[in-house]
C-alpha cells in the first residue's frame, strides 16, 4: 500500500520537537515497512532549502541543544529510498531557486498533482 | 467487518476539527464500522481523565447546569458505543507524545503505541483519514 504524505505547514513546533513532526512520523512508518513518499507544498517547500540553522534558541538560562535540522531529516528520508518532491509554483512564489535546494528533491508542477496522487493507494494531507 | 482509521492531532478545546472528528467516528460506529484512532501530538490529551467540567458565570449556569463537555468523556462514550454496536474500537496514544505532555492518566481502554501501530491500523482498514493540526 503506497502512501503519499503531503506536508503544507512548515516549522510546526519544530523547535519543541527537534524535528518536523510529519517528517519524523514518515521516517517512523517507513521503518515499520510503509512505502511512504513526501510532497512538500505551501510553506513547507522551504524545507528544501539547504543550510538552515535553528541553533540559538534560549529561554532565560535554558539553551536548547540539538535543534531541528530539517535538511538532515529530508536527507535521511531520501537515503532510505523515499521519493521527496516539492511543488514548483510554491517554490517560485517564495523565490526558492533550484540551486539553493537539497539534492534529490524533485520539483513537480501543480498540473502533475492529479497524476502523482493516482500513483498512491493512500494520500494523507498534513 | 469494515474498519476505518482516523489520525487526530489537535489538542482539546482548540479546534472545530476535534468535535467533527468525534462526530465522524460516532457515525462510523453507528453504521457498524470498526474504528481505529491514532492520537498524535496534542490529541493525546483528548483522553486525559484529569479534565474537569466547570461552572460558567458568563453563561449564568452552575456546574451541573453548564454540563461542560470533556473530550475524555467522549472517548469513553465511543468505547461504549462500539461495545453496544458490536464492532471493534481501538484508541492508541502516541507514547512519546504522552511523555512530552505528561498525559499518562487516560480513559480505560486507551493504550499507548507508536507510528508503527498507526501503520498496522491503516493496513487493516478500508481507508484512513488524517486530520492534522494547522
Amino acid at each position: 500500500m503506497r502512501v503519499l504524505q503531503i506536508i503544507e505547514p512548515a516549522y510546526r513546533a519544530t523547535l519543541e520537537e527537534q524535528d518536523d513532526t510529519v517528517l519524523w512520523f514518515t521516517r517512523a512508518i517507513r521503518a515499520a515497512g510503509a512505502p511512504a513518499d513526501v510532497l512538500l507544498c505551501g510553506t513547507a517547500v522551504n524545507y528544501s532549502v539547504r543550510g538552515q540553522d535553528a541553533e540559538g534558541f534560549r529561554v532565560g538560562g535554558w539553551a536548547q541543544r540539538h535543534p531541528p535540522i530539517i535538511e538532515h531529516e529530508l536527507s535521511k528520508l531520501i537515503e532510505s529510498g523515499a521519493r521527496v518532491a516539492a511543488l514548483a509554483e510554491d517554490l517560485a512564489e517564495r523565490g526558492i531557486l533550484t540551486e539553493s535546494m537539497l539534492p534529490g528533491i524533485e520539483v513537480l508542477g501543480r498540473k502533475s498533482l492529479g497524476g502523482l496522487c493516482a500513483q498512491y493507494d493512500r494520500v494523507w494531507k498534513w | 467487518m469494515s474498519i476505518l482509521t482516523f489520525l487526530l492531532m489537535d489538542a482539546p478545546y482548540e479546534q472545530a476539527r476535534t468535535s467533527t472528528a468525534f462526530r465522524l467516528i460516532d457515525a462510523a460506529l453507528r453504521h457498524k464500522v470498526g474504528v481505529r484512532v491514532f492520537a498524535y501530538e496534542g490529541a493525546v490529551s483528548l483522553s486525559m481523565t484529569g479534565q474537569k467540567p466547570h461552572a460558567n458565570a458568563v453563561h449564568g449556569r452552575t456546574l451541573e447546569e453548564e454540563a461542560h463537555p470533556t473530550p475524555h468523556a467522549w472517548v469513553g462514550a465511543l468505547i461504549e458505543l462500539a461495545r453496544e454496536s458490536g464492532v471493534t474500537f481501538d484508541w492508541v496514544n502516541c507514547g512519546l507524545c504522552v511523555d512530552e505532555r505528561g498525559a499518562n492518566e487516560v480513559v480505560a481502554g486507551v493504550r499507548r503505541g507508536s507510528p508503527a501501530d498507526f501503520w498496522k491500523m491503516s493496513l487493516e482498514s478500508v481507508n484512513t483519514l488524517v486530520i492534522p493540526t494547522r
